[in-house]
């Protein structure tokens, strides 16, 4: 499979260029704080309900909250149908979406509660942990979860020698890498690092850093939601 | 992993690595001793036992004749399963595999498919049926680095392993097509000192360790970052290149060089 044309992707893109990317902040009404995103084909639901009294109570921590997240991908999300409940790679996915939002949780505001993260996979067309993730900070702020900052994640690879951004599906299943990042861009601390597939150490540099800039561009439109959203309620 | 640590110990351990010293009187780039033992199984196709220093998992690696994926006829088929068995650590409890046995199966995995290990195109049987390669890592004594000595318990029993191909009618046995050697090398970051093959102790400690699996050519194949703390661009970059010397080295000691055969 070819991947590169005359310096563009695939689907036209420049090797450093974002699919267009949307947030809508408060999307759902019963949920604590919300946020559907769409990402390329990605299109994903984020709910934070919490802090909330935990159940079972023995996973209660006596001096912070606990985080949950839950990454789940609905049956009709890809091409063939999935089996609807978790499997290995959605247990293993909530599980680094989770270490990857809570260092910035403030945990210690709320001892003995919970702060559960869902995050539902609507339609899946490659990054959906990282757009994922993006969507899970944004409704955690939206919910009013104090945090030292936003999370932001983009996923990195490589097609055709060639380090890329954000890739579609065809190109995290045919090309040669695939690296989810995600990072508090302020701070440009990392929290979530993950890579699959074939990368010399300087493709890796490379990718480091075009993931770092990919970050920060979606953590830009992650703050202009908010701010969209709550200076409208302002105004009311 | 929910292992509780003395806050005494813990001051211990960052008044040290502040000095550059560990523990356990290591350098800071220095694994516990690493001894591997292969066949130890004989009904198992291929097995390891691997232990860095108090760690120790023992991996069976189970080979049979079996139907391939439909959207991928004419490929082998590679299977991992970790079992954090509660013999290993009194952290561990009995039941399907939670969510760090999860992980650490899908890393391990991840490692031999990406790095491309085996030559799944050579697992094809005459008739229609492929090589099924079941990956199972028994985890006996958790001491810390359970990555990396799993990692290196499949890659040894992969590289011990002979397909039975008399047992089914296929001819002689013969071994598995070995293309590639992926080392695990784990680290963790205290107090901005990075120390590699971390122990039970300061893996607890440690909010996040990074795992970065490399090849023969030094080349990255696979990498996790876990664990709920934060690490800079820089000291990811400092770990990238660190481990990916480290594990040429692990290689050189442990299979001279090169696996085939």
């Amino acid at each position: 499979m070819e991947f590169m044309k005359n310096g563009k992707r695939i689907d036209n893109r420049l090797p450093n260029e974002l699919r267009p990317i949307k947030f809508e902040v408060g999307a759902l009404e019963r949920a604590d704080g919300s946020c559907y995103v769409e990402h390329g084909g990605n299109k994903i639901m984020a709910a934070v309900y919490g802090p909330r009294a935990v159940h079972p109570r023995h996973l209660q921590q006596a001096n912070r909250a606990i985080i949950r997240y839950r990454y789940n991908m609905a049956s009709f999300s890809v091409e063939e149908r999935r089996r609807p409940g978790p499997d290995r790679r959605s247990i293993e996915i909530s599980k680094v979406s989770r270490e990857a939002i809570d260092p910035v949780i403030i945990k210690e505001f709320y001892p003995r509660s919970t702060i559960d993260i869902f995050v539902e996979i609507l339609q899946a067309d490659a990054g959906t942990r990282s757009a994922g993730i993006n969507a899970a900070s944004v409704a955690l702020a939206d919910a009013g979860v104090p945090m030292r900052g936003l999370i932001s994640s983009c996923a990195v690879g490589k097609v055709d020698d060639t380090v890329v951004l954000d890739l579609v599906k065809e190109e995290d299943n045919y090309g040669q890498a695939d690296m989810p990042v995600a990072m508090d861009v302020r701070t440009g601390e990392v929290t979530l690092l993950q890579m699959d597939g074939h990368l010399t150490l300087d493709e890796f540099e490379q990718a480091l850093e075009l993931g770092k800039i990919g970050c920060a561009s979606i953590a830009k439109m992650q703050r202009e939601a908010l701010i969209q959203k709550y200076r409208g309620e302002e105004d009311e | 992993m929910n292992d509780v640590i003395a806050e005494i110990k813990r001051d211990y351990i960052y008044e040290l690595a502040k000095r550059s010293e560990r523990a356990d009187g290591r350098a800071l780039d220095e694994y516990r001793p690493i001894q591997v033992e292969v066949g130890l199984i004989g009904k198992a196709e291929g097995s390891a036992r691997v232990k860095i220093g108090n760690t120790q998992v023992l991996v069976g690696v189970k080979v049979q004749p079996g139907e391939p994926f439909p959207d991928a006829p004419d490929t082998g088929v590679i299977i991992t399963n970790v079992e954090l068995v509660p013999l290993a650590s009194p952290s561990f409890e009995p039941g399907p595999p939670d969510e760090n046995a999860i992980e650490l199966a899908r890393v391990v995995d991840r490692g031999v498919r990406e790095s491309g290990a085996i030559d799944l195109s050579q697992l094809t049987l005459p008739d229609g049926k492929v090589w099924l390669i079941f990956i199972d890592v028994h985890v006996l004594d958790h001491d810390g680095n359970l990555m990396d000595a799993a990692a290196l318990g499949a890659l040894a029993a992969l590289v011990n392993a002979k397909k039975p191909c008399e047992r089914y009618g296929y001819g002689p046995d013969a071994p598995l097509p070995i293309k590639e050697s992926p080392v695990a090398v784990t680290a963790v970051d205290l107090d901005g000192e990075i120390m590699l093959d971390p122990s039970l102790d300061e893996e607890t400690i440690a909010s996040s360790k990074l795992t970065v699996i490399s090849g023969l050519q030094g080349a990255l194949a696979g990498m996790q970052k876990s664990g709920t703390g934060t690490l800079s661009v820089e000291e990811i970059a400092r770990i990238v290149k660190l481990a990916s010397s480290k594990a040429m080295q692990i290689r050189d000691d442990l299979f001279g060089g090169s696996t085939d055969g």
